[in-house]
């Protein structure tokens, strides 16, 4: 039952490189990532790919697939036509180490500047008690591998790399919900959101949900909620007025 | 290793392809189905405020409702009452449709409509945009887009007001209740989209009690917000289904009152 595919591949280190064309074998039930295994076992030993659990869940053999973001290991070859031409290139907003591999150092970056867990002072480790109401809507945010297609594909940032240092990318806004909406966090993040990591960027387009292998509602789960919050806070005069006549902490 | 990647200047590039996009698939489709989508829409509300064939009785067009000024035959004003007085003498619906118009116009579903097919910012994911300098919404005018919550309330009131037209399209022209003609069918329908549209929005949603950190405490907003939340994962398709529906009521009213529908149970 296997065929040949033609394959074309990003070849070459950092920006500069080129598209090479390859034919290769296929066989039943093999994804992407097998096919550039065997690229590398019998045409191109040097190809470069980042790869570890071949099942989904360590987000590391993100790459664009006929210019899609996709994970290599959770592309069947069965999605495409035999006599079709499968490119495949290295996430396109994160700059190359060499051939399909990029580095993401951007993403941990972000990641750090944003500031951890900030439970009560008076409560202690072991004294939290919450219900599985209260944290349903931020387990789903936890299922995030970390594959960072959605960081890629925004294009607040892909196709401007200006933006860079204001944008945290929907990936880190989304771990700003995650913390906002826990029942235990008390550091202000909605300033921040806004502020400092680029929240007002999000014009909501929802390409971060559409790429999620984890299939995250992102946009409609962590980003929009998170803009309504920043709302509350900054641009609506009412919630302001009720929170200073009812002396609630806002 | 990272210290290793950050010295090296060459691998701070990105990989330099020539082209827009590798898509191969049909991208295109999505963003030009909803440019007409939205432009038919346009087209047809600035002909709709307009026309003056706005009552058939006992049916109103939706985008002349409510009707608030003398100038409003008696049929058309809202309970009977013209708070407006007679020094507005324009259509109907300039004086009203600004309400749905912005709450679609800042909706969080309709924004990433146009953001992508009118804007093209992106045309769709992975296809780069056409703009030099983006800002997205941390500036005027786009910053703008954050009042929507004030829409949504006057949207859940535009939303009441066209239910009640609806119920009351299922009296006869004497007011008599019992009518059923195709028309009160339609506007009924059309309420009812329309509510599943403005009480799924994700304004809504907040406002229920997704702005609460502890749902467990409030079990009663909790229900709400599950209920919202369910409507709300449809937002798209009740926009959609909205849009159209209000058009094909407001049309077909229209075309009851200038005589071009006159079967017997229209």
């Amino acid at each position: 039952m296997g065929y040949k595919a033609k394959f074309r591949v990003w070849r070459g280190e950092g920006g500069e490189g080129r598209l090479e064309d390859f034919t290769v074998e296929v066989n039943e039930g093999e994804v992407v990532l097998d096919v550039i295994h065997r690229l590398q076992a019998t045409q191109a030993p040097d190809l470069a790919v980042r790869w570890n659990c071949k099942a989904g869940k360590c987000g590391s053999c993100s790459m664009e697939i006929n210019g899609k973001p996709r994970l290599g290991c959770m592309t069947r070859m069965s999605t495409f036509e035999e006599s079709e031409t499968i490119t495949v290139t290295p996430m396109r907003t994160f700059p190359v180490i060499k051939d399909l591999v990029t580095d993401v150092s951007f993403n941990y970056q972000k990641a750090r500047e944003i500031p951890s867990f900030t439970p009560p002072k008076d409560v202690k480790p072991g004294e939290y008690r919450m219900q599985q109401v209260d944290v349903e809507r931020s387990q789903e945010f936890r299922k995030c591998i970390e594959c960072f297609m959605c960081n890629n594909v925004c294009h607040v940032i892909r196709d401007h790399d200006e933006n860079k240092q204001a944008f945290a990318g929907p990936r880190f806004l989304m771990r700003i919900a995650e913390l906002d909406m826990h029942p235990y966090d008390v550091a202000d993040r909605k300033e921040s959101a806004q502020d400092e990591h680029g929240l007002g960027y999000c014009n909501i387009t929802k390409c971060c949900t559409e790429v999620c292998p984890e299939h995250i509602k992102i946009t409609d789960n962590a980003l929009i909620p998170m803009k309504e919050r920043v709302v509350d806070r900054k641009y609506d005069p009412l919630v302001w007025l009720g929170n200073k006549i009812f002396k609630r902490s806002s | 290793m990272t210290q290793t990647t950050a010295e090296n200047p060459a691998r701070k590039q990105r990989a330099q392809l020539k082209v827009r996009t590798l898509r191969t698939d049909r991208w295109w489709l999505a963003p030009a189905l909803t440019f007409t989508g939205l432009l038919t829409f346009l087209i047809y509300g600035f002909w709709a405020i307009f026309d003056q064939s706005y009552l058939a009785e006992p049916y109103i067009a939706p985008f002349a409702s409510p009707c608030l000024a003398t100038a409003c035959p008696e049929g058309a004003r809202l309970f009977g009452l013209a708070p407006i007085g007679d020094w507005y003498t324009w259509p109907p619906g300039l004086l009203i449709l600004g309400l749905p118009g912005g709450f679609r116009l800042t909706c969080y579903y309709y924004r990433k409509s146009y953001y992508r097919s009118f804007w093209l910012s992106p045309p769709a994911c992975s296809v780069a945009e056409p703009h030099g300098k983006y800002t997205g919404e941390t500036r005027l005018p786009l910053i703008i887009q954050n009042i929507h919550r004030y829409f949504f309330y006057f949207a859940v009131i535009i939303g009441l007001i066209l239910t009640y037209d609806a119920v009351l399209a299922f009296r006869d022209k004497e007011g008599n209740w019992g009518h059923v003609g195709l028309g009160s069918i339609i506007l009924l329908v059309n309420a009812i989209l329309i509510l599943a549209y403005t009480f799924g929005c994700h304004s809504c949603r907040h406002i229920t009690a997704g702005r609460l950190n502890h749902f467990s405490k409030h079990p009663l907003r909790y229900k709400a917000w599950t209920f919202v939340s369910k409507l709300n994962a449809k937002h798209q398709q009740f926009a959609w289904a909205s849009m159209f529906s209000v058009m094909i009521a407001d049309l077909y009213v229209r075309l009851v009152a200038k005589g071009i529908i006159n079967f017997p149970f229209a």
